[in-house]
């Protein structure tokens, strides 16, 4: 799976959590939670999103790494090629 | 038999629309089941029955606001026995109706007579074997219907026999287009639609809160608590939990804040105007953040639920207060309400309680600071809860008892 791939399949995640974001917008180096204006609860529904479309498990410990958008790919790039 | 009426969802409300009906005359409906949809200032809620049986007679048609306590319906309760034969009903006629006053309750009934009394109830299935009778509708009204997008199931029929005119489309369709939830809409008018109810939601949170502020001589208590072991036993339990399953620590909250209610049952009370009526069932509101305002439904029963339970209905009431489909039982049931501002960042909140409650629960984030234990000077994850309540209700030395009663529960969090 491509970088491009993966990126869309985080931005669709992120739709499904706050719908009204518009990510074309999105930067990618700063905290998703501070641009998007999403909760606790919001954050672990797109964890859980991306682990459904991707099929990935991501520990808990992990969720550090998912704070921006350009963590989320890096990280799940790796995890992807495991 | 029981009266259905507009219930109460809010300190606030006055009134609510009827938006639709779930059920017809003859359906038979459970405890729990969505028997219409109400619109009100916080939205539209579907209302939930609260007693199994039959629903027998309608009286409020979609479009119409009443006042809370408008009788809505009548429902024949499982435990009564069959109704006696009666003489066959017309349906009431509505040319009768169209005098200069208007009828806020119109009724119709179901036409076919009732079974004689020898026979057995009818089965559940009551809505195929008497079929609520449709007025007749004019085939230009028919067309019109079709074209404005309109149920003539829906349409309040002012002709001769409750027939339905062009007219009454025509009354209908404005008044759908009025209900922000009935027809599909441009992009723009939805956000006017969404700016609208936000106002309103605004307003009735507003009228609430002076209300609370006016009436309730509110005293608050804070205290610190150690979250390390509740912390701690959460990475863990979540560590050996599928994704779909983890925790949040807000179901640790909600589940002391509860057992802590069994301890300190006088902050567990509605007041009733004129003193504070103890419930025998908790049930924790918890305040949720949405578009336009703040909405806090209760889980039910807070007490009797495990973790898992409680994330599970805590995820879903969050989904139904951000995407619709709350129910009148959850806005009209809540004992208390928690408030818990963690992930703004925030070190405490001191709230305003929700009438007719007689307390508030607020809890800041859990951070890291600096903790003096055992002679020693730590680094630990703790958290500062406050009580907001009402004094005619009780007094610092309870809330205070309730407040350290969270905090020890919190620190046996495998008890939970």
């Amino acid at each position: 799976m491509t970088r491009d791939e993966i990126r869309k399949h985080v931005l669709d995640s992120l739709v499904s959590v706050a719908p009204e974001a518009d990510v074309a917008s999105l930067s990618g180096n700063v905290s998703l939670r501070e641009q998007l204006d999403i909760d606790s609860m919001d954050f672990l529904n797109f964890v859980i999103a991306i682990h459904e479309s991707l099929q990935v498990e991501i520990p808990e410990r992990d969720y550090a790494k998912l704070i921006t958008l350009q963590g989320c790919v890096d990280y799940l790039a790796a995890r992807i090629k495991d | 038999m029981s009266d259905l009426v507009m219930p109460s969802l809010g300190a606030d409300m006055e009134a609510g629309t009827l938006v639709r009906w779930r059920k017809q005359p003859g359906d038979a409906v459970k405890r729990g089941d969505v028997i219409a949809e109400v619109e009100t200032d916080k939205g539209v809620i579907d209302i939930d029955v609260f007693a199994s049986g039959v629903l027998e007679e309608i009286f409020v048609t979609p479009g119409n606001r009443v006042p809370v306590g408008t009788r809505l319906a009548k429902i024949r309760d499982l435990a009564e026995s069959m109704p006696p034969p009666a003489l066959p009903r017309e349906p009431v006629s509505e040319a009768t109706a169209s005098t200069p006053a208007p009828q806020p309750t119109p009724r119709f009934s179901v036409v076919p007579p009732p079974p004689p009394a020898s026979s057995l109830p009818p089965p559940p299935s009551a809505a195929t074997s008497a079929p609520l009778a449709r007025p007749a509708i004019s085939p230009a009204a028919r067309r019109l219907a079709q074209e404005r997008n309109v149920d003539p199931a829906l349409v309040h029929g002012t002709g001769p026999h409750g027939a339905i005119t062009r007219d009454d489309v025509e009354r209908a369709a404005t008044q759908h287009a009025a209900l922000p939830t009935a027809t599909p809409d441009s992009a723009p008018q939805k956000q006017v639609v969404a700016d609208e109810r936000a106002l309103r939601m605004r307003n009735a949170i507003a009228a609430a809160m002076a209300k609370s502020k006016r009436e309730i001589p509110h005293y608050y208590l804070s205290h610190t608590i150690d979250m390390q072991p509740a912390m701690n036993w959460l990475a863990e339990e979540n560590s050996q939990r599928p994704i779909a399953e983890r925790l949040l620590y807000g179901v640790l909250l909600l589940k002391a804040v509860a057992l802590a209610l069994r301890e300190v049952p006088e902050l567990n009370a509605l007041w009733d105007g004129k003193r504070a009526v103890p419930q025998s069932g908790i049930h924790v509101g918890v305040a949720i953040s949405i578009r336009g305002g703040l909405i806090a439904p209760a889980i039910h029963n807070t007490d009797q639920r495990t973790l898992s339970d409680l994330m599970q209905s805590f995820r879903d009431l969050v989904m139904r207060a951000r995407s619709g489909g709350l129910r009148s039982s959850e806005l009209a049931e809540p004992t208390i309400t928690v408030t818990s501002l963690g992930d703004t960042g925030v070190e405490s909140v001191y709230g305003v309680i929700y009438p007719p409650q007689v307390a508030l629960v607020g809890f800041g984030k859990v951070a890291e600071r600096p903790w003096a234990m055992n002679g020693g000077l730590f680094a630990r994850q703790v958290m500062t809860a406050t009580l907001a309540a009402d004094h005619r209700v009780s007094d610092g030395h309870r809330g205070g008892i309730f407040l350290n009663a969270i905090a020890r529960l919190l620190q046996a969090p495998d008890k939970l």
